[in-house]
């Protein structure tokens, strides 16, 4: 493919790939993002491809591997174009069926589809799904019809439009205006304006500077950027041009963590694509504007998502944050005015564009405008991304997209924010969700992540959780991070193994204070965050385990006992067989009782124990009952002699 | 490690001090751990002091300065994970491995580690070996699941 020189040759361009498209041919669509590839999409491609050729039909039906549409609970997922029909759950097996059925007969395969585990009512097309139907996915929706790989895919979809508009129909400080008319606030979790940013570096005198893109992506149970870059990796590079454009940056950076692999090899193939039809390198669409950028991969250091350590680490060095007198806007990488933006906040960039921010500030709420990508995972009926217009309440992305919680078990909080966030409980469910409203309630935003925690889950071992992860990823520079965090650590640590006396609730409050105000960077300051709300909402459950020694939620190995009740047990021996420590003395007809000094707590008794006998106790804050004798133990079953 | 292999690989990054880290990720991956002589071949070519070197070598995790298993053994410890009871797989693997994690056992079969998060939430707790993942842990699968890797 020769270079596009212009925008009328982009628009030609751009003609000829849809002309050479019917849109009436089959497409089959299948999710090869990280989630679905390990519950086996890769082999649910290969035999796709397998069944089509078998069947002769190469010629007349597409099929491709695309990116992430966010219902990772029912993976694999394969949408069927033009009908939009969507299977979930699909399986190598279920492939010629597919094919035969769907593909050829144009009927509907009704076991794969969606059903609502409260109707039983089947839901045919992806629009159609709860899931999907109470989002706005501006961004994530393009996921599942783009072969990521493939840059003519995107450039059907109209892809790379919004960089030539600003090449050609807007100067650079139209572009900033209309980002900051748009409001769009950083989507990486301190939710700064993009546009003040922007502005900031496109007046600092040094002549040269640089975009950078966040893909450091270090929060645990937090996916969204990596399904886009995966799954969409022109939009970004789209946005980070855009950016460059009218900041007057002619270099960029992406910072990849390596533990994306896919993500990795994504954005590389599209930059050198986007090099050859000339939407990055030197004189843009033969507009005279240079642009590069390169991949750097992070290696492995939860802190270099830390705007100051990131740019430590993009020069090579051990990526240790440095204090902000100067902002990084103005002197960053390499001293030299940054711009860094997290991955969806450069993705909404080419839509404010092409759209305008007057449609952009539609959506949202008076502060947060458009939409945000949360990762809904942990006890949730539909774990997977949702993309909800700011302002949505916790209680409708929980219930009404999320699908609630499984098992029957009652809702105890959400955690937001990621490690330095906080978690709130069932009287907030009715927040809207914005950047100042979590923050108020004394969590965060963040990169995204929203973690539900039901009764089963220990309040104090979630802040332990927190505090252990941001021990390890600490990186010991200032002392109130490494030691004020390490202190807090302890305490809590000992409070979950049942050690925890008078006086450390205040001890953990007056921690978190200092480590909050000294810490040098925003890890140290937002550290304290996951004790302090825990303690703010729970403090009850703190209590029982200090004064009480007993866990509420029945979590804390230390703290807790499994007991087989011998009225209820059923010598069925499933839990002998199955417990891995061989703690469990049972037999043919006899009450099973658990020897407390073999036993580690798995927990496995307990889940095996059929629920007709339901035998099995979890036990805390009191003595186990002392087994029954040995003669006792014989079961005479009735009605048989 | 082939030193001729080091110095491609330098020479594939243009022998730049900047791109340090990325040197040393090149020779991990195909290495699985950076051998000395490796670490001086670079300090070398790229002018940049091993003290520096080192810093970076145990800064970040995705290196190791010891060889490691035939099986790389990464457990789940996300959020996500850690809810669902991952502490109760981590806990089974270490009993029957007889290793902790950052370790690696006498016969180099397997080395243990822990990450953040894996992003298969739904998949949740989740173990992966040499890079394939197994979903929906308990103890009893994880110890049927390590019995496999020889």
């Amino acid at each position: 493919m020769p270079r596009i020189e212009s925008p009328e040759e982009l628009v030609k361009v751009r003609e000829e790939i849809l002309s050479r498209r019917d849109p009436n041919k089959p497409c089959i669509s299948i999710c090869a993002g990280s989630g679905c590839l390990a519950s086996g999409a890769g082999e649910v491609i290969e035999a796709f491809k397998k069944e089509i050729e078998a069947q002769g039909l190469t010629a007349e039906v597409d099929t491709k591997g695309t990116g992430c549409p966010g219902f990772c609970q029912r993976g694999p997922v394969v949408v069927i174009y033009p009908e939009e029909i969507c299977y979930l759950g699909v399986k190598p097996e279920d492939v010629p069926e597919i094919v035969s059925q769907t593909i050829k007969e144009k009927k509907v395969v009704e076991r794969l589809l969606y059903e609502d585990p409260a109707t039983g009512e089947k839901a045919t097309l992806e629009s159609e799904i709860p899931f999907y139907k109470y989002q706005e996915r501006i961004n994530i929706s393009t996921n599942i019809k783009l072969d990521p790989q493939s840059l003519e895919d995107y450039l059907a979809i109209g892809g790379y439009s919004a960089l030539a508009k600003s090449l050609f129909e807007m100067t650079p400080e139209s572009v900033l205006e209309e980002v900051k008319k748009s409001n769009l606030r950083g989507r990486g979790g301190a939710g700064f304006p993009a546009g003040i940013k922007w502005e900031g570096s496109r007046n600092a005198p040094d002549p040269v500077k640089y975009v950078l893109v966040n893909a450091d992506e270090g929060d645990p149970g937090a996916f969204m950027d990596r399904a886009l870059l995966e799954g969409n990796p022109h939009s970004i590079l789209e946005g980070l041009a855009i950016g460059a454009y009218a900041i007057g940056a002619h270099e960029g950076y992406i910072y990849v963590r390596q533990e994306y692999p896919l993500a990795v090899k994504n954005v590389s193939i599209a930059i050198k694509e986007a090099e050859e039809y000339g939407f990055l390198g030197k004189n843009i669409l033969g507009s005279g504007f240079d642009f590069v950028v390169k991949v750097h991969q992070g290696a492995g250091a939860f802190v270099c998502g830390e705007s100051t350590a990131l740019m430590t680490a993009l020069e090579g060095r051990a990526g240790e944050p440095r204090p902000k007198y100067i902002r990084s806007n103005i002197k960053g990488l390499w001293e030299k005015p940054t711009v860094l933006n997290n991955v969806e906040t450069w993705a909404n960039v080419p839509l404010i564009i092409n759209k305008g921010a007057d449609w952009f500030t539609q959506l949202g709420t008076e502060g947060s405008k458009g939409t945000k990508i949360f990762s809904l995972v942990g006890k949730i009926n539909n774990t997977g991304l949702v993309e909800v217009p700011m302002g949505m309440t916790l209680r409708d992305i929980i219930y009404k997209i999320g699908g609630g919680i499984p098992g029957g078990k009652k809702f105890k909080a959400v955690q937001t924010g990621g490690p330095s966030g906080g978690c709130l409980p069932e009287e907030l469910l009715d927040l809207p969700v914005g950047f100042d409203e979590l923050t108020k309630a004394g969590s965060m935003m963040g990169s995204g992540g929203m973690i539900v925690l039901d009764e089963d889950t220990c309040m104090v071992d979630v802040a332990r959780y927190f505090l252990n992860f941001l021990t390890d990823e600490s990186c010991g520079k200032c002392v109130p991070c490494r030691e004020g965090i390490r202190q807090m650590l302890k305490i809590l640590t000992n409070i979950t193994q049942g050690k925890g006396k008078e006086g450390d609730i205040e001890l953990l409050e007056e921690l978190a204070e200092v480590t909050q105000v000294a810490a040098l960077c925003a890890l140290g300051k937002s550290a304290p965050n996951p004790v302090l709300s825990t303690l703010k909402y729970f403090r009850e459950e703190y209590e029982a385990h200090i004064k009480e020694k007993r866990c509420p939620a029945f979590s804390c190995k230390e703290l807790i006992a499994f007991y087989i009740d011998p009225d209820k047990c059923g010598a069925c021996t499933a839990c002998s067989r199955k417990c891995p420590s061989e703690a469990i003395i049972g037999g043919k007809n006899k009450i099973h009782i658990i020897d407390q000094e073999k036993c580690t707590k798995c927990g496995t008794c307990f889940e095996v124990c059929p629920p007709r006998f339901a035998a099995v106790k979890k036990i805390s804050g009191e003595p186990v009952p002392p087994p029954i004798p040995e003669e006792a133990r014989t079961i005479t079953r009735g009605g048989k002699s | 490690m082939d030193m001729e292999r080091v110095d491609q690989i330098i020479e594939k990054h243009n022998s730049e001090p900047s791109s340090l880290i990325q040197i040393l990720l090149d020779i991990q991956s195909e290495n699985r751990w950076l051998p000395k002589e490796a670490l001086e071949r670079i300090s070398e070519k790229l002018q940049v002091p091993l003290t520096r070197i080192q810093q970076i070598a145990t800064f970040y995790k995705a290196f190791s300065l010891v060889p490691k298993g035939r099986h790389g053994i990464h457990i789940c410890m996300g959020t996500a994970c850690h809810v669902r009871g991952a502490q109760r797989v981590l806990d089974t693997v270490e009993e029957l491995t007889g290793i902790k994690p950052g370790e690696t056992d006498a016969d180099l079969k397997f080395s243990l580690e822990t990450v953040n998060c894996l992003g298969c939430c739904a998949l949740g707790p989740v173990m992966e070996i040499d890079g394939e993942i197994h979903g929906n842990m308990t103890p009893a699968e994880t110890a049927e699941t390590l019995k496999k890797y020889e």
